[in-house]
């Protein structure tokens, strides 16, 4: 199939940016979404122009990395994919198609569709684990039992792949399901407990402060979230925050 | 004489490590603060030293070329996590896992170090279950496990299809705790572009700002290396797109041994390729062998109407359907090591059996395993005679529950869906056993400078057993290279800072900074890509899963005279001091062409069949093994070490003697 790609062009982050068109021709159905940008960008490269630059990496859906927003979508028209597993098969020919980073005031764009996350990074490094050393002492594995339940909730929620398709998404870029979901993992195993209060305290005011916007149950995040985490894990993170207040 | 020393320590292969841990020179926490570690890599061996070494008092600085650690290729790992727990109790032991890993490995690795990992795995699930890391449980709250190719227990601890993601995401949770409280600086989207030697020391790194483009000086006491495999030398590979051997291969041109480079795992579970255009290959855990079948047609007519459409795979009876790795392999059936069931199918294939239209597909079919679920829930949830309409919905049920976000994986690309088709399959460059040469402390031959994880070659012999990796990435980071390290370090508490404006450091980033200047200014005619995908195929096809002299001789040449073009001709857009993604693979696809060489040669000089170097000139001739490849202790019960002399063709092999005090030499066999 043919196609017209719109495009955002921006050289850095100074730069203002802009639209710029691109046709490409005889696209398989077959290929993925980021290998018809190849085609893109290796036409690009013959005729001496610069390449678009995009973040991708594993090219299965797990890394985190890719992140455009297509024709208005994070992650485009599919549902539970991420970019990179969005096939061409979705589009038909003679489609324009509509490519922009991620926007967010706390994603500034790097170049192109590439944005800097490092705002997801702090709010990790703010209580994004259990303080428990690698030394290996630690007990045996099977000496608390988790029920199944449990574990396979925990395990839910902690399939987010951090790619920010949420922020992305939300019209307040809030990062409240990404953050949320870390959170309820941990709330929901026995480990997490003991540091639950300062954990949920130190993220939320770490997010606060990246300057991700308020969550207005808008459940946009939801629908795009290519892992399908999903907005109970926001409920249980306000449950936590709440209860963490009144503790103290 | 050789030139290594793999410093085994002395005594029974059960005291080893333990008596070595009681002898080695420790640091003492004052002293730690003064000594710096730069880690390469923050993948589940590098992500799980930088935490440990920050947490014992190092001063670590970590490098990963992704914007956040968690996105180290280990993410991508699906199936499991070997651990001799014997949770349940069916006859599993430390031994047993040593055994089972040397033998998986063709005798082609170094006992003391599979013994040590073998021991050192139950602790890795203690950890990391400690950390939050949701395993699959049982219903009873306990741990569940599955069980892998090769092995006769079940010993694979797993997080649905994503335990690479889940493990990653606890050593990134005990990165970010320490980097939160400053003992790890963090330098995401930056490049190891060489190593800095001082009197002979591994003292520092050159690295490139991914984003601005400079290029920056870094020193420290000591270097680990943890920057992965290198299966993209083959272009197409389950890898992802930034999986490189820069680090490795740089490490090499200064000092450090290359150690079996033809040693690589070609998985037999991946999504066969559709087209030219095709960018990576995307693996299908091996998980999936565990209640998957895999055949193809027994009949040239069905799969030639196959292939044409007029027939569909369900439509071929049972006894129109070749299982040919039940029938090849009754002991093991589906759950021959990986390099055994993809020879296998390219044995079938090669014979015209395969069913897509590239030849190049055999089926692995969930039919059978769905009826045997769904009839044991129905069982189990007390109903009588069910339809085989609600077996067909109780057995897809948990077959969801086992592999769901596998067979999402499949529908989404192949868009078909598996629980009513059998999935297509084909084997793909997956892993590399090879790698930099280290001894028993997990040092190169250059002091100082140390290499784990899959970027070195020590667990896995010739072929690695599935799940082995993520323990061994564990194993390396948590709770051997902290050790071992520190009796190194212990001469180092009165150095000081290493200082960064040393000849040693000029000279370095000179050289960096010339090959940069040379890609953006060299105006060529072809793309990266270009050489990129040349190399890939002379790659798979003359030194892939079959190999022989010729073929491999004319490998050595071609890639030769591909990287000659590619001095000349490549074309690198845009500038050194931005975002370029075009400057970065440049470099890397130039080290693909030297290691791909060097690669060949090797494969050249191991005229046996071993693991997954198979040479068509080693092959059983008659007996109950004919046919299957031959391995040849006599000759080539040796790692091989390669020395780097200038060109990879002039590399000098040093040969490490494998004894095997422990474990009988035999052939495997899987029958
Ligand atoms: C699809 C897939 C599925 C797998 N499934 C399993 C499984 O189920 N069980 C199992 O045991 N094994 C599995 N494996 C193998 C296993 O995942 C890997 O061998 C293992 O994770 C490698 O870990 P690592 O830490 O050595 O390297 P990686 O995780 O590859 O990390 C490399 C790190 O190095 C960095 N890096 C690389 N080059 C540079 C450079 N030049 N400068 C700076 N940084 C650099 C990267 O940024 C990254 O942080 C699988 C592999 C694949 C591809
Ligand atoms: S919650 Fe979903 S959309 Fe948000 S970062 Fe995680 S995986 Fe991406
Ligand atoms: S490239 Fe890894 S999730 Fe898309």
């Amino acid at each position: 199939m043919n196609l017209t790609l719109k495009i955002w062009r921006q050289k850095d982050a100074n730069d203002k940016g802009k639209m710029v068109d691109y046709k490409v021709t005889d696209i398989s159905e077959h290929m993925s979404f980021l290998e018809m940008m190849d085609v893109l960008n290796e036409q690009l490269v013959g005729s001496g122009d610069q390449p678009i630059a995009f973040d991708h990496d594993c090219r299965e859906g797990i890394c985190g990395m890719c992140s455009m927003y297509i024709n208005g979508e994070a992650h485009g028209p599919d549902r539970g994919i991420t970019t990179c597993q969005l096939h061409m098969r979705m589009f038909k020919d003679g489609d324009t198609i509509t490519i922009e980073p991620w926007r967010a005031k706390a994603f500034p764009v790097i170049k192109d569709l590439v944005v800097d996350r490092t705002s997801f990074e702090r709010i990790q490094q703010a209580g994004g684990y259990i303080s428990v050393n690698t030394s290996g002492n630690t007990q045996d594995a099977n000496a608390i039992p988790i029920s199944k339940i449990a574990a396979d909730e925990a395990m839910d929620a902690a399939t987010c792949i951090g790619c920010g398709a949420c922020v992305a998404s939300c019209k307040n870029s809030s990062a409240m399901l990404f953050v949320g979901a870390k959170v309820s993992q941990y709330a929901l195993l026995p480990q997490g407990q003991v540091e639950a209060v300062e954990r949920v305290q130190n993220m939320v005011a770490q997010m606060d402060l990246e300057g991700f916007g308020n969550c207005t149950n808008t459940g946009a995040c939801e629908v795009e979230c290519p892992k399908g985490i999903s907005l109970e894990n926001i409920a249980r993170m306000n449950r936590e925050f709440l209860s963490a207040s009144l503790k103290g | 004489m050789s030139v290594l020393d793999s410093k085994i320590p002395a005594g029974p292969i059960k005291d080893k490590w333990t008596s070595y841990k009681d002898k080695i020179n420790l640091v003492n926490p004052a002293n730690k603060r003064n000594i710096d570690i730069i880690v390469v890599g923050t993948g589940l061996a590098g992500g799980s030293a930088a935490a440990t070494l920050a947490e014992l008092g190092y001063n670590v600085k970590a490098f990963a070329y992704q914007d956040s650690p968690r996105r180290a290729h280990s993410i991508a790992a699906q199936g499991g996590i070997n651990a001799a727990k014997n949770y349940q109790g069916d006859g599993d032991s430390t031994y047993r896992l040593f055994y089972d890993t040397v033998k998986g490995g063709d005798y082609r690795s170094r006992e003391a170090n599979v013994y040590r990992l073998a021991e050192v795995s139950a602790n890795i699930i203690d950890q990391c279950v400690a950390q939050g890391v949701p395993f699959a449980r049982d219903y009873g709250g306990l741990l569940d496990n599955r069980s892998f190719g090769g092995v006769l227990v079940s010993r694979t601890f797993y997080a649905k299809g994503q335990t690479g993601q889940q493990l990653l995401l606890g050593a990134y949770s005990a990165m970010n705790r320490q980097i939160a409280r400053g003992k790890i600086e963090m330098h995401n989207r930056h490049e190891m572009l060489d190593v800095v030697k001082i009197d002979g020391k591994a003292r520092g790194i050159i690295a490139r700002n991914l984003i601005t483009g400079e290029i920056e000086r870094h020193s420290a006491h000591a270097v680990v290396v943890a920057t992965g495999g290198y299966g993209n030398v083959y272009f197409l590979s389950t890898n992802a797109m930034g999986s490189n051997v820069t680090a490795a291969w740089k490490i090499h041109k200064k000092g450090a041994f290359f150690a079996n480079p033809c040693y690589t795992q070609i998985h037999p579970t991946c999504i066969p390729r559709s087209g030219d255009y095709q960018s990576k290959l995307t693996l299908m855990s091996e998980s999936l062998r565990n209640d998957g079948r895999i055949w193809v047609p027994k009949n040239m007519e069905d799969v030639m109407a196959i292939r044409e459409g007029r027939k569909k795979p369900t439509d071929l009876s049972e006894d129109e359907r070749d299982y040919y790795l039940e029938r090849r392999y009754p002991a093991f059936g589906n759950l021959v090591p990986r390099d055994v069931a993809s020879r296998a199918a390219k044995e079938r294939c090669d014979a015209g059996y395969g069913v897509n239209a590239t030849g190049e597909a055999v089926y692995l079919d969930f039919a059978s395993a769905i009826e045997r679920y769904g009839k044991e829930q129905a069982k189990i949830q007390g109903i009588n005679n069910p339809s085989a309409a609600k077996v067909y919905e109780l057995g897809q049920a948990i077959v969801e529950a086992k592999y769901g976000n596998l067979f999402q994986m499949y529908e989404k690309i192949v868009d078909e869906n598996p629980y009513k088709t059998p999935m297509m399959i084909y084997p793909a460059t997956h892993y590399t056993m090879g790698g930099v040469w280290v001894d028993y402390n997990l040092m190169t031959t250059v002091p100082g400078l140390y290499c784990i994880g899959e970027a070195n070659f020590s667990d896995h012999g010739a072929n690695r057993l599935g799940a082995s990796a993520l323990m061994q990435g564990l194993a390396d980071g948590y709770f051997v290279l902290p050790y071992t390290i520190g009796d190194y370090l212990s001469d180092d508490i009165r150095t000081g800072k290493i200082p960064t404006d040393s000849p040693e450091f000029d000279q370095a980033e000179k050289e960096v900074k010339e090959k940069i200047d040379f890609f953006i200014n060299n105006n060529g005619t072809k793309s990266v890509d270009h050489f990129h995908k040349r190399l890939g195929k002379v790659m798979w096809d003359k030194v892939g899963m079959a190999r022989n002299e010729k073929g491999l001789k004319e490998a050595m040449a071609e890639i030769k005279a591909i990287r000659e073009e590619f001095w000349k001709e490549v074309k690198v857009p845009g500038t050194a001091d931005s975002l370029n993604p075009e400057l970065e693979k440049a470099g890397r696809v130039a080290d693909f062409l030297e290691l791909g060489e060097l690669f060949a040669k090797d494969a050249l000089t191991r005229n046996e069949s071993c693991g997954g170097h198979f040479r068509e000139e080693s092959v059983e001739l008659d007996g109950e093994q004919k046919g299957e490849a031959k391995r040849n202790d006599q000759d080539y019960a040796y790692v091989s070490a390669w020395e780097y002399k200038g060109e990879p063709a002039d590399a000098v092999l040093h040969k490490e003697e494998l004894e095997f005090n422990d474990i009988e030499l035999k052939q495997r066999s899987y029958k």
